[in-house]
């Protein structure tokens, strides 16, 4: 059993390995291109991405939080139909959400020219969506859902139980939420916004649709346009270093803390709302749905029929689903085992090395995407090339590549990018499963396996379930890691939307959109069926 | 214990060994790392495979990935052939050391010497021209004159620019600079950027669009993008405009190719790449795109040839590599987002 110790700091140690490329060009010599970077665009990057930050961390907290309360603890009209709906924004890419938005609201777009004929005016006090509030507001929209997501699962378990303890304290309803009950949910709603806090320092198609300019642009930059791959790692390493003062941060305020709750609550009584208050609820949660999922996706149905021709290549379109979903399946499979096998380990052999280790495994959600892919291929090129030398010398057997070029490559770059997103919701539902409850167990005369099929696994259901429909979504989403390791013909939605939107052609890859969101609801509505039951 | 199961056995060891089906050394079979995507050149290789037979292995991404990968592969690439959107990315592969020189009589005589590496290392295929587009209800096209004119204060809040962060931009303002010195090209960029009556736009099209809306009167785009728009809704008031004709010339870039420096199956590549320079070819590059063909023998497509010839500006394009990171320097200074 000890070799389960080992396991976060194998996967700690895969995930550095690619972070090790990009710190290890920190000596090398790009003094010219930070010079330049200093003195023209980087105050204004950082203000940019600073800004940006909070301002997405601040709409996800609020939306999040809100809509999770609202669906946990209140019966309102519609309220079940809502607490699954509210996922479905998750299922849309944020770059998508992106260019959905600018094809409405900009200069071009049909509100603005509608409003232009009919009021006959330049429409200058019109918001400019290309703006920095533009961009807060379409990536809340699209990353909400991570917060609601795993504060529903806190306030759900918890939430009407320790309400109605603070009530019985002589707490109202207000001050019990914001006194016990957020507090009590703080480390699940603390994962959800660290999840929007990498996702949101580590995007680039969102913001190069607004032509917004972030940290993340200037690495692209400075890669892609000044051809200096050492100057872009540098910085990306910078950004590395500051998420992880994040997350030492939030250990650090999360280790003070300690969780004895609890078991998941029998289907509590509901507050039912009454009067104008029902229907403030069911329009704000409306408004929010309408938003982040039915204009977007209308847009883009839209879009998709004025781009369809009969002579569309059905057969192919098919492949790219089932390219999508099958590396999607795979993805979430694996992650989900191995997160499993690793909070289990630091569960096993508490302590604060082991808690680095499994942090640590988490940081390839922030970095931009491109460079983990390199940052990936580089150790496992280096790897291919070493066994291909010993099978020529040992075999005399020319190999070619072994492992580039196959699903390996791929998932093992999305076990390392995505690790994060499962292990927050099962660090989560980890935390639920007390000592006590495994000697309650054990004095039952349950122990090994009986006791984590008998007593773990109904606590972790839901957790897992979580981690799972996370990492499915987030894997068929991704663009960069996917366009780099993927095997040959193994293209997907993703990479199509990516060969048409790089050419600007945004109507034509609202097909391809409009499929991914559709394959996302799957498992959505999977996941749905398993927690509503 | 469950008895071993023979047929599951087998089909398990294949599974493993399908996961591990990266690639095996096939003689007639070309693999490209195209940057150029998948619609505009796949109707090549298919042409290609049925004329020699030989099997034509893709991928698609970006540009700075797809070289950042040929770089970390080394001599164990699969590549064959890198193909890139424009000459700066095929320059910093060239300088990077991953293509290798080729010595071909028809590629000299197909493709025009401004449109290659001096070191034979990449080849145009097709050029795109980077005009002015203007809105017909706004300007009349004899206020229009070059790149350089779109700097003077008449263009106050009447210019539409795509983001510095597009190549095209990049290569074009190290054209500039090429052509009048540093100094001078910050002027005229401070000059654009000044004009501007919006941010600058993500693409192209965009451009475009906010012309025929009349947010602005004027911008800069690669001719195909109009074209595309213009099939779509001929009604739009927009019209090319030639700059710069009675001196330098139209900017064009190119996309283009080159053989990487490990290629395994050379003579196929090489063949290939022939063939991409060939009659066939470049009428396809002009069909697909609505681009113009590299080699001046072919004829454009009629829709591309009502907007009339150019004369196209002759200086080589591995300047626009050479300068290209001081011409994104340089838009960095001059407040060009």
């Amino acid at each position: 059993m000890t070799i389960w110790r080992l396991v976060p700091f194998i996967t700690a140690a895969l995930v550095l390995a690619p972070v090790g490329v990009v710190v290890s060009s920190f000596f090398a010599p790009a003094s010219d291109i930070w010079q330049h970077l200093f003195e023209t665009t980087l105050p204004l990057l950082l203000i940019n991405t600073l800004w940006l930050a909070l301002g997405v961390i601040v709409g996800t907290a609020l939306l999040g939080i809100s809509l999770a309360w609202f669906t946990a603890v209140y019966e309102f009209p519609g309220r079940r139909f809502f607490s699954w709906a509210l996922l479905l924004p998750l299922a849309i890419p944020a770059y998508v959400t992106a260019f959905v938005a600018l094809g409405l609201f900009d200069f071009t777009g049909p509100i603005q020219t509608t409003l232009r004929t009919w009021l006959d005016n330049d429409l200058s006090w019109f918001p400019d969506i290309r703006s920095r509030a533009g961009v807060i507001i379409v990536m809340t929209l699209a990353f909400y859902p991570y917060v609601y997501l795993l504060a529903r699962n806190a306030f759900l378990s918890q939430g009407k139980r320790s309400l109605e303890v603070a009530q019985s304290l002589g707490f109202n309803r207000k001050q019990g939420f914001f006194k016990v009950v957020l507090p009590m949910a703080r480390p699940w709603i603390a994962g959800g916004i660290m999840l929007v806090l990498m996702e949101t320092l580590a995007d680039f198609g969102t913001v190069a649709v607004f032509n917004y300019n972030t940290f993340t642009t200037a690495i692209y930059k400075v890669w892609f346009s000044m051809f200096s791959l050492h100057a872009a790692s540098q910085l990306a390493s910078l950004l590395i270093v500051i998420v992880f003062v994040v997350i030492v941060l939030e250990q650090q305020f999360r280790s003070r803390m300690r969780y004895a709750e609890n078991k998941r609550t029998e289907r509590a009584q509901r507050i039912q709302l009454t009067g104008w208050h029902n229907w403030l609820v069911t329009g704000f949660v409306l408004c929010v749905l309408f938003l982040a999922f039915l204009l977007p996706v209308t847009q883009l149905c839209f879009w998709a029929i004025q781009s369809f021709t009969p002579d569309y290549d059905v057969t192919r379109y098919l492949e790219f689903l089932w390219h999508s979903l099958s590396l999607s399946g795979l993805a979430a499979l694996l992650i989900c085992l191995v997160v499993i096998t690793i909070v289990y380990a630091s569960r096993r052999y508490p302590g604060s090395v082991m808690r680095y280790a499994v942090r640590t495994a988490t940081i390839g959600y922030a970095l931009p995407g491109t460079v983990l892919a390199i940052g990936v291929y580089v150790p496992l090129t280096w790897l291919d090339g070493q066994l291909s030398e010993l099978a020529l010398r040992w075999f005399q057997i020319e190999t070619g590549q072994l492992i580039q070029g196959t699903l390996i490559t791929m998932l093992i770059a999305y076990l390392i990018r995505f690790m994060a997103v499962s292990h927050y919701p099962i660090d989560g539902a980890m935390q639920r499963i007390t000592h006590s409850i495994d000697e309650a167990a054990l004095s039952l005369g349950l122990s090994g396996w009986a006791m984590i099929r008998e007593v773990h696994v109904p606590i972790l259901k839901s957790g897992i379930f979580t981690a799972a429909t996370l990492v499915f979504v987030d894997v068929m989403k991704e663009m960069p890691i996917t366009l780099m390791t993927r095997p040959f013909g193994w293209d997907t939605l993703a990479v199509r939307i990516f060969e048409m939107t790089s050419e600007g052609q945004w109507e034509q890859a609202a097909l391809p959109a409009v499929t991914l969101v559709l394959a996302g609801l799957i498992p959505i509505f999977l996941f749905m069926r398993q927690t509503e039951k | 214990m469950p008895r071993f199961n023979r047929n599951r056995f087998v089909v398990a060891v294949s599974f493993v060994f399908s996961l591990f089906s990266a690639h095996s050394v096939h003689a007639e079979e070309v693999v490209v790392y195209s940057a150029r995507i998948e619609q505009l050149i796949k109707p090549m290789f298919d042409a290609f495979t049925k004329e020699t037979g030989i099997k034509v292995r893709y991928t698609t991404d970006n540009e700075g990935a797809l070289i950042a990968r040929l770089e970390a592969e080394g001599k164990n690439t699969p590549a064959d052939m890198l193909i890139t959107a424009d000459a700066g990315n095929l320059w910093a592969a060239a300088r990077a050391g991953l293509l290798k020189p080729v010595k071909s009589d028809v590629l000299d005589n197909n493709i025009p010497v401004h449109l290659r590496d001096p070191g034979n290392e990449w080849f145009g295929l097709s050029i795109r021209a980077r005009t002015l587009i203007y809105n017909t209800k706004r300007v009349d096209s004899s206020e229009l004159s070059t790149y350089e004119d779109l700097a003077d204060p008449k263009w106050r809040k009447r210019l539409c620019l795509r983001t510095s962060k597009k190549v095209y931009n990049q290569s074009l303002v190290a054209m500039l600079i090429a052509e009048h010195g540093e100094a001078e090209a910050e002027k005229i960029v401070r000059g654009w950027v000044a004009n501007l009556a919006t941010d600058p736009l993500s693409d192209d099209t965009r451009a475009l669009e906010f012309v025929a809306a009349g947010k602005c009167d004027v911008t800069l785009v690669n001719t195909y993008y109009f074209g595309r728009l213009m099939q779509k809704d001929p009604s739009l008031p927009l019209a090319v405009f030639w700059p710069n004709q009675n001196n330098s010339g139209v900017h064009v870039n190119i996309s283009g190719a080159g053989i990487t420096r490990y290629s395994r199956n050379e003579q196929a590549a090489i063949q290939l790449l022939e063939f991409l320079s060939s009659d066939k070819a470049q009428n396809l590059f002009a069909d697909v795109n609505m681009e113009y063909p590299a080699n001046p023998r072919i004829k454009v497509d009629p829709f591309v040839a009502a907007w009339g010839s150019f004369k196209q500006n002759p200086m080589n394009l591995v300047k626009a590599g050479e300068l290209q990171t001081t011409a994104v320097k340089l838009m960095d200074r001059a407040g060009y987002r």
